[in-house]
């Protein structure tokens, strides 16, 4: 490898974690904002202009806050789980592509921290184990609810990772790559987005990211009524500051995942058109730098509204009971990810990419149906007893 | 003793970067087992074994079997083990169970585990067994990647492959079989 590309591959590195961590940060401060939209309220406007340095003044008064470990708890166990949940999260975003190619004299270098053939493996790899973080911290608060937090945490996890790769493998069949870059480069025109032919999978794998993250309506490792407040019950200051701050930098992986498996990743309708007329108007290599911009600004752009659909549905719908929890994951979302699955593959044998909308409309119908036979309540009107 | 010394020194001369990483790895991993079995605290055990899985999909890599690699840690990483702190946290609060070590338990294992240790270094001093020596030309760097191992167990070996696919689906059924609750049972 060449010096100059591999100062590049380093500036790219970088520059991804900064990103990282400064869309986790300012997600904490969308969080509020939304949060006051949609409940009617103006939400954080005191620190800065709008309110912009919020996420400053929340991880200052983290810092200053007295850090605590409970006397019987097991000291670098208490330690380690906070710095898992961190670590975990951090490692995930490696090997998103976030854009096409940067090229500068013969070199042509990849918008992405690292590319290996197995991405998707790599992702759900980094994805199993971030549930370690939730559980040694839970285990070593030494406090029954923290344990119970973690344990609730740890079975939700691995139950819905099943449904989750199996709605993944539905895509590898699709594209026949466990390379992300290779999935992307699958969606390059709008109709062959992802979305667009595995819809089912697109719900099922939403909804096992919303089981992921521990985002509200699967929030229930830190139920506040029932738990008092979950896993990070015996926690403090930056601590409890890096689980909080885990949780958001998953969200906005997960929200990259998404945008990158279903919805094209950085491609964006009549990209082809628009690249050709950059690179006619201002050179090849400076017009293809400006067009992999453009994909990196439309990537963010999905990724940012995936974001705001979290906080969406967070203040929205109310949480789950835990056996409805796990009742969905495992008769409703594994036995409709299997024959997600299936359905596929009879399509790819006669070359049919749209099989799976034969699930779709199907189960559409059915609630039609249901909805239009259950017994209607009755019109009372007056006059006819 | 200088003679030694000296063949030492070359040694970690003449190592190249892989070569170290190599043994810092297989230090860890080594250091990460013995771990798994002095701890006192079951639960510091399974961590200890978690990070042994780690350090073996080090070793993977270092093999060049990216797919095995990942594979192992989501496997065994990250279900299997899930599974193991799991049941540990759940039975062992805090209580120190040291009525299970008897003297015998102690002993069997010790025999059981020489036996395995004799067994092994039989196993890999044995000619047939010893690894082929490195040799440029019939070395494939792409051997370990998913694409030819994938062609490799549906190819030549599609037999073993759908007979250990068959084995798990009677494991499953087992397995379904022994969480089912009883018409009599009582719900915990």
């Amino acid at each position: 490898m060449d010096l100059t590309t591999l100062l590049v591959k380093g500036l790219i590195i970088l520059i991804i974690f900064v990103i990282t961590l400064t869309i986790a940060a300012y997600s904490t401060y969308g969080e509020r904002k939304v949060a006051a939209f949609l409940q009617d309220r103006i939400g954080p406007n005191r620190a800065g202009p709008w309110g912009l340095l919020q996420p400053l003044a929340d991880g200052g008064k983290m810092f200053f806050k007295e850090d605590f470990i409970p006397a019987q708890a097991s000291k670098w166990l208490f330690i380690l789980g906070p710095c898992l949940a961190m670590l975990t999260a951090l490692m995930s975003s490696a090997v998103i592509p976030f854009g096409d190619t940067i090229r500068f004299g013969n070199y042509a270098i990849p918008v992405q921290a690292i590319e290996i053939n197995i991405g998707v493996l790599y992702i759900f790899g980094v994805v199993s184990l971030g549930v370690y973080g939730v559980m040694v911290g839970g285990w070593a608060s030494n406090n029954k609810f923290s344990l119970l937090g973690a344990i609730r945490a740890a079975s939700q996890n691995i139950s819905y990772e099943i449904a989750l790769g199996l709605s993944l493998i539905a895509i590898l069949m699709m594209t026949g790559s466990l390379s992300l870059r290779a999935i992307i480069d699958e969606q390059a025109t709008f109709f062959e987005w992802n979305i667009f032919t595995q819809p089912l999978g697109f719900v099922i794998f939403l909804t096992c990211a919303f089981a992921e993250c521990n985002r509200t309506p699967f929030d229930l490792p830190e139920c506040e009524t029932e738990l008092i407040g979950g896993y990070h019950t015996e926690y403090s200051s930056m601590k409890l500051g890096f689980y909080l701050f885990a949780e958001y930098i998953n969200m906005f992986v997960s929200s990259a995942f998404i945008s990158a498996l279903y919805f094209g990743g950085f491609h964006y309708p009549f990209m082809s058109e628009i690249s050709g007329a950059l690179e006619n108007s201002m050179g090849a290599i400076a017009g293809h730098n400006v067009a992999t911009a453009i994909g990196i600004v439309m990537f963010f752009a999905k990724i940012f509204f995936f974001i705001f659909f979290f906080m969406w549905v967070r203040w929205t719908l109310p949480r789950f009971r835990y056996d409805q929890l796990m009742n969905l994951g495992w008769k409703t979302f594994i036995p409709l990810a299997i024959l997600n699955v299936v359905i596929t593959g009879a399509g790819l044998l006669y070359d049919f990419k749209y099989a799976t909308w034969i699930i779709a409309i199907t189960m559409i119908g059915m609630v039609v149906v249901s909805n239009a036979r259950a017994p209607k309540r009755e019109v009372v009107r007056p006059g006819v007893v | 003793m200088t003679k030694n010394m000296t063949e030492t020194i070359d040694f970690f001369k003449n190592l190249t970067p892989t070569g170290y990483l190599f043994l810092v790895l297989t230090a860890i991993t080594l250091f990460s087992a013995i771990g798994v079995v002095t701890a006192r605290n079951p639960v510091y055990s399974v961590l200890a074994l978690i990070a042994t899985f780690f350090c073996l999909s080090g070793h993977y890599i270092l093999l060049n079997a990216q797919f095995l690699a990942a594979v192992n840690i989501i496997v065994y990483a990250g279900a299997i083990m899930v599974l193991f702190l799991f049941t540990i946290m759940f039975l062992n609060l805090r209580r120190e169970d040291e009525e299970s070590k008897t003297n015998v338990t102690k002993m069997i294992s010790v025999v059981m585990g020489g036996i395995l240790m004799v067994m092994l270094i039989t196993i890999f001093r044995a000619k047939s067994a010893q690894v082929p020596t490195f040799s440029n030309t019939a070395f494939n760097a792409r051997t370990g990647l998913v694409e030819n191992l994938g062609q490799l167990l549906y190819n030549d070996y599609i037999l073993p492959f759908e007979l250990a696919s068959v084995l798990f689906l009677v494991a499953m059924v087992g397995a379904v079989m022994l969480g089912k609750r009883e018409a009599g049972d009582r719900h915990f």
